[in-house]
């Protein structure tokens, strides 16, 4: 065989490779949206079987050659890989193809914690997952718009890129307490998830307490307990208070009601008295009782009364303030 | 013979029941002030109070319903749910009128053994030596409405329909203060403070793991009454982890791990402790005493004291225990002392005391 030859055989082999390769191919777009349907042209008489092999299932139908193909929308809800194959007789046309999220139309949303205190930085941590109307994974960016709020303050609100489907955040805790309003939302749709995270005081701050001799009891008493931000530390919060005198040390763990812990300790003609809330120390007062002699004493305890750790009653009694270190 | 016999065993029986009904009214009279004490505590022991209370004598102004509840608790304190177990006696005075016994008490109780110590006088009288059994005064509170208006913390958690990103409500945020390690008596004791930091009240317990020098795990262990478990927002508690059979030395590092929980819980009630001091009982023995006011309106039937000791540092150095056998009434002092060892007492330069709480009927 001449050199032409060879080179025409060759040339009618590829061509015929290619002819085989294009015929074993289905019509299907390489790239669709999720729930997106679609429409198989096929042609020859007889009957074939078609297999949609997707990432959430398989289809397996009988179909007429001739006749098209339908797969609707909701065979193809979850994005992912497809193979698509259409078997008549022993000859397969295969298409591989891939199904992406459609539109953005949900979020998860996870917000932590669920109670935090006023004035931390970045406390409030956020966590938000987009996905489409089919519940896929938006791998592609989408901002994410997320917003905190508390009654009465102005909403501190930030817009963030989902990167393969998660956006995240973190936030400063407001100053002011209550339930902060945690939302992340999808811009220019009404997609929104809302979260509460509850913001409480945080430590008290310039703890001070107040003591007022009674009959037979020292009567101590805090200022309202704020935190460091003004906030009113809530009811039920321990107040320890401690006296120590000649016959050892008294103490007694107070609640805060109302704002205002309180706790009644021995009467004591020396006594110093302190208190502290968790790990925060308050002021220290000091009395000392000018004893008026047995008559009467009773009374004139009764009337003592002591404020800032002075004694107002014409300095019968001698308390003093002082700050405090450390608590033992 | 057929007549004889059920005879016999007729007025055999009636011998035997006639002697046991009787024999343990016939009370032997105590020929010394040891053998009095003796024989009321033997009696106490075998649970008859009857009996026991006979060698009580008559000076000591005491009914047999005080003393019933004396050696039988009330209120459903813990020695209501207690048994003596255990009596040794020591005279420490005699003379031909009267006498001082020690007897040193083992109670087997639902908390473990409880010991205590009472020295008795006994008398000498007509009937045999008697106890002058010491009556505890207990100071009644007049009838009165005492209003409790502390608040509770109860809990909705989350529902079976939310989805999955919806929080629930979180456990409080709990945090160790301060934390030492010591060797004693052949065990390896972790030693520390937790303070609940958050505004909710939580079930906290303390786990700790000791790490070898290869860094494997020597053992795991954790606090068990030697804290105070439910705590209140800012409430500080102190834990006592003991590693039985240790070496410090052998120790590289030691891992912590507290944990916590939401739990519902009452404010209520608060009970103030006064009057702590470091005393020397009459054993010699250092303990630290003082008595429990509960300043609330219901009974707290067993009061556990939780001792928590400093050196001149500030650091934790011990951390002990007692439960009182009394129950607290409202208003009412009762006394407690909590065992402290003599070589212990010479770097205490601080302590503290919280208590614990166990309340039966607690939605009266």
């Amino acid at each position: 065989m001449s050199k032409l030859g060879y080179i025409l055989l060759a040339l009618a082999t590829c061509l015929f490779a290619s002819y085989v390769a294009h015929a074993g191919e289905l019509n299907i777009p390489n790239q669709l949206s999720s729930g997106q349907g679609f429409s198989i042209p096929t042609s020859g008489t007889g009957t074939a079987t078609f297999y949609l092999i997707g990432p959430a299932g398989v289809i397996k139908r009988a179909v007429h050659l001739g006749d098209a193909v339908n797969v609707a929308g909701e065979e193809t809800r979850a994005a992912g890989r497809y193979v698509a194959v259409l078997r008549s007789g022993d000859s397969n046309d295969t298409k591989v193809f891939f199904v992406t999220p459609g539109r953005p139309a949900a979020l998860n949303f996870l917000a932590r914690p669920s109670r935090v205190p006023t004035a931390k930085p970045d406390a409030i941590s956020g966590v938000a997952f987009v996905f489409d109307g089919y519940k896929n994974l938006m791998l592609e960016s989408v901002p994410v718009n997320f917003s905190l709020a508390v009654e009465k303050s102005a909403p501190a609100s930030r817009t963030v890129p989902a990167k393969d489907g998660i956006a995240w955040i973190q936030m400063a805790s407001g100053r002011s307490q209550g339930a902060a309003q945690f939302v992340a939302s999808l811009p220019a749709t009404d997609v929104s998830v809302r979260r509460v995270v509850q913001q409480v005081a945080g430590d008290a701050c310039n703890l001070h307490m107040k003591a007022q001799a009674m009959a037979k009891t020292i009567v101590v008493e805090t200022d309202p307990i704020r935190d460091c931000s003004g906030n009113a530390v809530p009811d039920g919060t321990i107040v320890t208070f401690t006296e120590t005198d000649s016959r050892g040390l008294s103490t007694v763990d107070a609640r805060v009601k109302r704002g205002i812990a309180r706790a009644e300790l021995p009467l004591s003609e020396n006594a110093t008295i302190s208190v502290a809330a968790g790990v925060v120390l308050g002021n220290e007062v000091h009395i000392r009782w000018a004893s008026p002699g047995n008559g009467g004493a009773g009374a004139a305890r009764a009337n003592l009364k002591f404020k800032d750790g002075i004694a107002t009653d014409g300095g019968r009694a001698n308390a003093e303030g002082s700050a405090t270190g450390g608590r033992e | 013979m057929s007549r004889v016999f059920p005879v016999v065993l007729i007025i055999l029986t009636v011998v035997l029941v006639a002697f046991a009904t009787i024999s343990p009214g016939h009370l032997t009279s105590a020929t010394s002030p040891d053998q009095a004490v003796r024989s009321l505590l033997e009696r106490v022991k075998g649970r008859d109070f009857k009996q026991a209370f006979s060698y009580i004598s008559a000076a000591s102004n005491i009914d047999e319903g005080a003393f019933y509840q004396d050696v039988n608790g009330s209120e459903g304190s813990l020695r209501t749910y207690s048994s003596l177990q255990d009596v040794d006696t020591k005279v420490l005075k005699e003379s031909d009128t009267e006498g001082t016994v020690r007897a040193d008490l083992v109670w087997s109780s639902a908390v473990g053994a409880i010991y205590e110590t009472r020295d008795l006088h006994v008398v000498k009288e007509d009937s045999g030596w008697k106890v002058l059994w010491p009556q505890e005064k207990q100071a009644n509170l007049p009838p009165q409405v005492i209003p409790v208006n502390y608040l509770r913390w109860d809990i909705v958690h989350r529902g079976a329909d939310e989805d999955w990103g919806a929080q629930n409500v979180e456990p409080p945020r709990v945090r160790i203060i301060s934390m030492n390690a010591i060797e004693r008596d052949g065990n390896v004791i972790i030693l520390g403070e937790i303070e609940n930091e958050d505004t909710v009240p939580g079930f906290v317990a303390v786990n700790a793991t000791l790490l070898g020098k290869d860094g494997g795990d020597l053992g795991q262990e954790s606090s068990f009454d030697k804290m105070s478990h439910t705590l209140l927002p800012k409430e500080v508690s102190p834990f006592r982890i003991d590693f039985p059979k240790m070496k410090l030395a052998s120790v590289k590092s030691v891992r912590m791990q507290p944990n916590a929980m939401l739990v519902p819980a009452s404010a209520d009630p608060v009970i103030a402790v006064q009057h702590q001091r470091m005393e020397t009982d009459a054993r010699g023995h250092h303990v630290l005493k003082g008595e429990l006011l509960n300043e609330s309106g219901q009974t707290v039937n067993i009061p556990h004291v939780l001792a928590t000791y400093y050196d001149t540092a500030g650091r934790v150095v011990w951390v002990s225990d007692a439960y009182s056998d009394r129950a607290l009434l409202p208003q009412v002092p009762v006394p407690f002392a909590v065992d402290v060892r003599d070589v212990l007492a010479e770097i205490v330069h601080n302590y503290r005391v919280t208590v614990n709480n166990y309340t039966l009927d607690r939605d009266r």
